[in-house]
């Protein structure tokens, strides 16, 4: 058992643009033509292994596998699974190597995908590690933006929230510079800016239009996508901080009163205050179309990294 | 002040002020039993002053941790009372098991037996990353 040839996806920068495009292809013909798919992965098993909880992201992982016929296995905290008596996540993962064709790995600490990837020899997916990457959540983005407004390119991107530890954002923005004429404008307040490398090493380096501001209303009318994002409990230390900042932005009917008629509305989910339940009745609200969308982008994804493999 | 000269081992010159006690602490001198001088201070043509380090013995030196202090540094290996090369040091592309990461989310804090690895992502401004969550390296952040 070699592990050379292992397709994985640790970062959302793994992958080219026309990896991407090619996903984003398979996805859209996943969609049209279900049944065509249901047999892809007879025989196969993937493993879930959650050490941090999450619903949409391990759900539809499991109903992608379910969907192309595999079957899954795997557990959905870390006290359930050998962590808890001190095992380490290479053990763990040198293990599960051996019970399954393929893993989809979240993780609390940011980084461990790549020590997931170095002992095993199936294909492991990042499905997000702390509030650094979370890269199928951005295929799911990528998948999205596509299908509602027909390009990736030539697009103003407010992005809304914790801008500082939202690893949506970070991948996000990670993955869009690639594409022509895109701006972004970036909401948050000062303490959940954009972290500083971010803004050099991604933005000011492939030389990237960009505003920062604190104020949403005052650049709603240019956006072409608005993505929130929930200011999350879990990466604060303080509690104090998180109380303060937690429902700093609500989008609401009013809001969005100056904004394009197809501006379109996008939340990786959970959310909780950000974006108020009157908006769901909106027509350009796209965030559960967002969270179905992940199920097809993840199919396509699993059959990539299966791509060869016996 | 007289320093004693040494027949067999290093000298590590044209060190910036300030940074020979860095180094000396990096490659735990203290732990050697030859003879080890520290100057700092010193008068420079080049570089008005300096440290410098001696060392009394030909001992293996990390010449990476030394460059990721100080890259300006020269290191001088001295054979037979003679300087048998001079070497000329350049910032490391990969800092390994030399300096740790801040980052309390960081893999590195929790899982045992991972080496601590640093790659440079910025040559122009000295900027390491975490090989694992890509946090900036905090300077003289270094492995106990």
């Amino acid at each position: 058992m070699r592990k050379e040839n292992t397709r994985n996806l640790i970062d959302i920068r793994d992958l080219s643009t026309k990896e991407i495009d090619d996903l984003i292809k398979v996805a859209n013909d996943i969609i049209l033509h279900k049944e065509a798919y249901a047999h892809k992965c007879d025989g196969k098993i993937l493993a879930t292994l959650f050490f941090e909880p999450s619903t949409r992201t391990r759900l539809s992982f499991e109903s992608a596998m379910l969907r192309l016929g595999g079957k899954v296995l795997g557990f959905s905290e870390a006290a359930s699974s050998s962590t808890a008596k001190g095992e380490t996540l290479a053990d763990t993962i040198e293990t599960v190597s051996g019970y399954a064709d393929i893993i989809a790995m979240r993780h609390p600490k940011e980084g461990a995908p790549i020590v997931a990837a170095k002992k095993s020899f199936i294909p492991i997916i990042n499905a997000g590690d702390g509030g650094h990457n979370h890269p199928t959540q951005t295929l799911t983005d990528l998948l999205t933006i596509s299908r509602k407004k027909g390009r990736l390119e030539n697009l103003t991107i407010g992005l809304c929230g914790d801008l500082k530890f939202g690893r949506t954002i970070h991948s996000l923005i990670s993955a869009m510079v690639r594409y022509k004429n895109i701006k972004f404008i970036l909401i948050s307040p000062k303490e959940l800016r954009l972290p500083e490398y971010m803004i050099k090493e991604v933005l000011d380096k492939n030389k990237i239009e960009y505003i920062e501001t604190d104020n949403m209303e005052k650049y709603m009318k240019d956006l072409d996508i608005l993505y929130m994002t929930r200011v999350q409990k879990e990466r604060f230390f303080n509690e104090e901080d998180y109380m303060r900042l937690k429902d700093y932005y609500i989008l609401d009917k009013k809001k969005l009163s100056t904004a394009k008629e197809d501006l379109c509305i996008m939340h990786p989910l959970p959310r909780v205050n950000e974006i108020a339940t009157e908006v769901d009745e909106d027509e350009r609200a796209t965030y559960f179309e967002q969270a179905y969308n992940g199920v097809y982008i993840r199919m396509a994804l699993i059959l990539k990294c299966l791509e060869g493999r016996k | 002040m007289n320093i004693d000269t040494i027949k067999d081992g290093y000298v590590i010159d044209h060190i910036t002020p300030g940074n020979a006690i860095k180094i000396y602490r990096l490659l735990n001198l203290d732990k050697l039993d030859c003879q080890v001088a520290l100057i700092t201070n010193a008068k420079s043509k080049k570089m008005k002053t300096k440290d410098l380090i001696k060392i009394g013995k030909l001992i293996d030196i990390n010449l990476d941790k030394i460059a990721y202090i100080d890259p300006k540094a020269t290191v001088n290996i001295v054979k037979e009372d003679k300087i048998i090369e001079k070497k000329k040091l350049k910032l490391p592309e990969t800092l390994v098991n030399v300096c740790k990461c801040n980052n309390p989310r960081c893999i590195t804090s929790t899982e045992r037996n991972l080496n601590q690895i640093f790659n440079l992502t910025n040559k122009k401004e000295q900027i390491y990353r975490c090989h694992y969550c890509e946090s900036t390296l905090e300077k003289d952040h270094f492995i106990d």
